[in-house]
């Protein structure tokens, strides 16, 4: 289970949240003008990255708020915390695992200026914010 | 258990170095890889042939599904790939000369509330003008079926029937891919462990070879097999899919008596169980929420199943968790599989099976082997093409087929 530290609330188990995908997915400012495929494109098509991931969640059984998190997709690590509508802050280096996907660059995001990083992230490399389940549970 | 196992098997395929060229190369050593291969060799005549897997062979979710076979899918273009699947899963034990031990014991679906009552009555019909087998059954008749079922009044969601489809059935998925791989390399296909693909040569858009850890590797055609990971792959050769990976765990008992004679599954209180040949008792239920590529899940997916299970097979109750373990599924937003052309010439993708790709190994190694080899779509996966998601085309699979597997 994910240890998450909702921003408001502080550090609460998983099962109080609702994950809500890839984060800083505009809406397309004139859907009208928008063929087949980009609108597919908005409709179907999100990053599925391997390693670190801005990802939306909502703190559903607590202050019902949403937030945006980084988290490594292979080692579940939880890498920063940071507001909606705030830029991605800079990923952790890609994990550990052998070359594959690369780290997409956030395209989309929404082209509000960026708040001070530092400010709002919450490092989470020397704090145990994220615990998994246990490993070794392949068959 | 009754059942006796097959013998493990000596070697069945040899251990090849990559040649410096072949005429197609399968990425991934899956079940889906692995059928791709052989209906390649065996349709086709394509032997010059190679599988390039970057583990162990069937390591990945074929060897960690719970093997549930059924073709009982709501939509005409899902029971038309699903039931052709069921189909070759009844002569493949013959062709491939391997007991597999598919059983055929049947599987449900229950149904807990009056809109569980009318989607599965509704499946039933749609089951039987697409030709395949489906009953509906009251709480007695599922109690019949399967004794140990708990059907009282006083559960949080009672039993108010369930539809049955007899051919269902589970299958030793391990042994499913050992068949295919011999058979494969008797016609001469090369399976390639430890391979791993790390990107892909193209000649403007058209694909000429693969990258990997062995070398590169020219080839003609390309056919990406990689579930959990074909968004990774996709995106070496430059394009994206609209999949998200996720991890789905199950989970085993110890071994015991045989008490549960067919397999059973719950959309509602969300779980699925069968007792294995063996004896242990194989439980799973829906994908952790989070995209994730670690093969292993938070516990309380698992604390969930368990609490399922326990409400519906109440001598459950002191069985043990013996293990839990994760696979990455690749799923799509209509619960449907892609298979097909790709935006890169000679390049091919079969993935989007997700949750329930297992039974559809034989249909998907049959209609992709039919893609590649001829560069167009077989009639069977047509309908799964890329191109769905933005012609509109859907295959709306969800809530639409019981549960996910
Ligand atoms: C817990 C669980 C339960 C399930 N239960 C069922 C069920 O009851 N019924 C059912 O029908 N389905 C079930 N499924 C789904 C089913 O297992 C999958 O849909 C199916 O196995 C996918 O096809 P595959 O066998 O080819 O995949 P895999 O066995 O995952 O094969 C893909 C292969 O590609 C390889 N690969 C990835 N990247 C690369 C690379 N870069 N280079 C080389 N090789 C690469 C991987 O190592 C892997 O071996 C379940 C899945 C899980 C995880
Ligand atoms: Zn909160």
């Amino acid at each position: 289970m994910l240890l998450i530290s909702c921003p408001n609330c502080g550090s609460r188990d998983e099962t109080e949240f609702h994950y809500g995908g890839q984060a800083h997915v505009a809406y397309p400012e004139n859907p009208n003008a928008l063929n087949d495929r980009e609108w597919a494109e908005f409709l179907f098509y999100r990053d599925n990255t391997k390693g670190a991931f801005a990802e939306r969640w909502l703190h559903s059984t607590g202050c019902r708020q949403w937030f945006n998190m980084l988290r490594d997709t292979v080692t579940y690590e939880i890498q920063a915390i940071y507001p909606m509508g705030t830029a991605r802050p800079d990923a952790a280096p890609p994990a550990p695992e052998s070359g594959t996907a690369s780290t997409a660059p956030d395209s989309t995001t929404t082209g509000t200026a960026a708040p001070s990083i530092a400010a709002t992230s919450i490092a989470t490399s020397s704090a145990p914010a994220s615990t998994t389940a246990p490993e070794g549970a392949t068959k | 258990m009754a059942d006796l196992l097959p013998e493990h098997p000596d070697f069945l395929w040899r251990n090849p170095e990559p040649k410096s060229s072949y005429d197609a190369v399968i990425v991934g050593g899956g079940g889906h890889g692995l059928a791709t291969a052989y209906f390649l060799a065996k349709n086709h005549g394509m032997t010059n042939i190679a599988v390039l897997e970057k583990g162990w062979l069937a390591g990945g979710n074929m060897a960690r599904n719970t093997t549930i076979i059924r073709s009982n899918y709501l939509w005409d273009e899902s029971a038309a790939i699903y039931e052709h699947a069921l189909k070759l899963w009844e002569v493949l034990p013959e062709e491939l000369e391997y007991d597999f031990l598919f059983s055929q014991r049947g599987v449900m679906n229950l149904a807990h509330t009056l809109g569980d009552v009318r989607e599965s009555m509704r499946r039933v019909g749609a089951n039987k003008l697409n030709g395949v087998d489906a009953e509906w059954l009251d709480p007695q008749q599922v109690k019949e079926l399967c004794p140990i079922l708990n059907i009282s009044d006083n559960i949080r969601y009672p039993v108010m029937g369930a539809t049955y489809q007899p051919r269902a059935g589970i299958a030793k998925h391990d042994h499913v891919a050992w068949a295919f791989a011999r058979k494969c390399d008797e016609l001469g296909v090369d399976i390639i462990q430890n391979c791993e693909v790390t990107g892909f040569v193209k000649d403007g858009n058209r694909v000429v070879g693969v990258k990997t850890n062995q070398g590169t590797i020219n080839t003609e055609k390309v056919g990406l097999c990689a579930a959990g990971h074909s968004s990774v792959l996709a995106e070496m050769a430059g394009f994206r899919l609209p999949i998200q990976s996720h991890p789905l765990q199950a989970l085993v008992s110890e071994l015991h008596e045989p008490v549960h004679p067919t397999v059973v599954m719950s959309n509602h209180v969300h779980v699925y169980v069968s007792q294995a040949h063996k004896g242990e008792l194989v439980m799973g239920a829906g994908v952790d929420s989070y995209n994730g590529y670690g093969q292993r899940g938070s516990f309380h997916v698992i604390e969930h199943q368990m609490a399922a299970a326990v409400e519906l097979f109440p001598i459950f109750a002191r069985a043990h968790v013996l293990r839990t373990w994760g696979g990455i599924v690749d799923t799509t937003l209509d619960a449907s599989p892609i298979v097909g052309t790709t935006p890169v010439e000679n390049m091919f993708v079969n993935c989007g099976w997700g949750t329930g790709g297992f039974k559809g190994t034989p249909a998907a190694g049959l209609t992709f082997a039919h893609t590649i080899a001829t560069g167009t779509p077989h009639e069977l996966n047509k309908p799964f093409a890329l191109e769905r998601f933005e012609t509109g085309a859907l295959i709306d699979e969800h809530g639409a087929a019981a549960v996910a597997h």
